[in-house]
């Protein structure tokens, strides 16, 4: 028997929140942005009316304005979002236990096993649909089908509050036709390529020989393939499944261009603080350092290091993030963002290999940082500082806290 | 017109459950509640928010009354 998928996704999720919270702009453009002042500032999500001005999401908000002059703009609230994100799972338990979130806005349901109790997918997607508006007023669009990807092309296709429903009678019809760019994980830059050579919808894309495709993309040419065949087997990944953290990281664009060591030395050690204090708060050590600049014409580059030994301290993690980016930075151009990610992690208590000469510096060092965790827990974390970083020029920050970012991949 | 936040006493049951007893209106009148008659999660778009919305009975009236976290609002008469 096949599977039966629903893939849920709440409509200009950011911008219908605000426009709940904010009947008196319920029927004018709106744009949920990002801060202007520390350069944050593009198009996070619009509505509807916004929508039909061509104001896209990803567009600064200068850009927008000049599409739809009336634009109201509101400031992001990412912890009424997280709470909406977790009332709507709340209906979803309702019906599996199967959901898999896809950011903080879309969801795959597999329901296979309860349409016995609540009825075809359809009815369950209408039904969730309904409740969702009733109980949190915002609307989302469900696809339905016999795998995840169908499922979530399906949701794509109607909006606002729409069910759409993808058969393996029908999908030859409903999907082929569609751009090739429609579906997942078709990007830019393979949507080009797969132009090159000849291919512009998902039924070019299923119909091409795999072995085609293969010598174009590689491995990644036969994952197309299926996707468009619907040959797509990927379970929805239970709800207490938590894949294993592969490493901890931060970046931050700055109010301002970096333009000296002193200034990237400053933001060094913020980030290293912020991943260091997730890494303790995980339980988790690392021996790689990478760290990401992106210059001010947007390009960027990574580089890495290694340590001898794994660790989890801001002090190491900043200095040898700096010796990599001396190595690696010649001013040519200034810096947009920083970040700095800690991979090849291990839990804390793993065995390692002890050293004779600084071990006993090295483990003052983490209890002195334990400490500052502890008092930040109680204090809050602008309590205890580093004194460098009161002379910041507007470079500090708390990423911990004031950056909550939802990376997510469809392959885990 | 809109969300009106009212103070509101309440009983807390052993099971976990809030009850509204009487709700003080932003005039200072104070009513009690006669009776909850529903309650259910809801959006409320007049007033812009959502929550566990009761039904309850003022002076034979109905009427509804949303926790929003730990805020009760009423709609605003247009």
């Amino acid at each position: 028997m096949s599977r039966v998928i629903l893939h849920s996704d709440l409509n200009n999720f950011y911008a219908s929140v605000e426009c709940l919270y904010n009947p008196e702009i319920r029927d004018s453009p709106v744009a949920v942005c990002g801060s202007q002042s520390t350069r944050h500032g593009i198009v996070l999500a619009k509505n509807r009316i916004a929508k039909e001005f061509g104001v896209k999401a990803g567009d600064a908000v200068w850009e927008a304005r000049s599409k739809c002059p009336g634009l109201i703009v509101v400031r992001p609230n990412y912890m009424q979002y997280l709470r909406f994100s977790m009332l709507v799972r709340k209906i979803y338990e309702n019906y599996t236990n199967l959901i898999e979130a896809f950011g903080i806005d879309e969801n795959w349901l597999d329901v296979t096993e309860s349409i016995e109790l609540f009825g075809s997918g359809e009815k369950i997607a209408d039904e969730l649909r309904k409740r969702i508006q009733y109980e949190l007023g915002v609307t989302a669009s469900v696809g339905v089908s016999f795998n995840k990807v169908f499922a979530k092309l399906g949701s794509d296709m109607k909006k606002p509050d729409a069910t759409t429903v993808i058969t393996e009678e029908n999908y030859r019809q409903k999907v082929w036709s569609l751009p090739a760019a429609d579906m997942i994980y078709v990007g830019p830059s393979t949507r080009r390529k797969l132009t090159d050579i000849g291919i512009c919808t998902i039924g070019d894309l299923a119909c091409a020989p795999p072995k085609f495709l293969e010598k174009h993309f590689g491995q990644w040419g036969r994952t197309l393939w299926i996707f468009a065949n619907g040959y797509d087997e990927s379970p929805v990944i239970k709800l207490d499944f938590q894949p294993g953290v592969k490493g901890v990281g931060n970046s931050l664009t700055t109010p301002h261009d970096l333009c000296t060591n002193n200034d990237v030395k400053i933001l060094t050690y913020v980030l290293a603080d912020s991943v260091a204090e997730r890494l303790r708060r995980h339980h988790l050590k690392g021996r790689t350092v990478q760290v990401y600049i992106r210059s001010c014409d947007l390009s960027f580059v990574e580089r890495q290091g290694q340590f001898s030994h794994y660790t989890c301290t801001s002090s190491e993690i900043a200095e040898k993030s700096m010796e990599i980016f001396l190595n690696s930075w010649d001013w040519s151009k200034t810096i947009r963002t920083l970040g700095v990610r800690v991979t090849g992690v291990v839990t804390a208590d793993s065995c390692g290999q002890l050293s004779f000469f600084d071990d006993e510096k090295r483990i003052r060092r983490e209890q002195l940082e334990n400490s500052i965790d502890n008092i930040r827990t109680r204090f809050g974390h602008y309590s205890v500082q580093r004194a460098m970083l009161l002379r910041s020029n507007g470079l500090n920050a708390n990423p911990v806290e004031e950056n909550v970012i939802h990376p997510v991949s469809f392959f885990r | 017109m809109g969300k009106i936040f009212v103070e509101v006493i309440a009983k807390f049951t052993k099971d976990g459950g809030k009850v509204p007893l009487s709700v003080t209106w932003e005039d200072g009148r104070q009513f009690d509640i006669d009776k909850v008659t529903d309650v259910r999660r809801a959006a409320s778009l007049k007033a812009g928010g959502q929550g566990m919305r009761y039904k309850c009975r003022i002076n034979g009236k109905e009427t509804y009354i949303w926790l929003e976290e730990d805020k009760w609002f009423v709609e605003g008469k247009a």
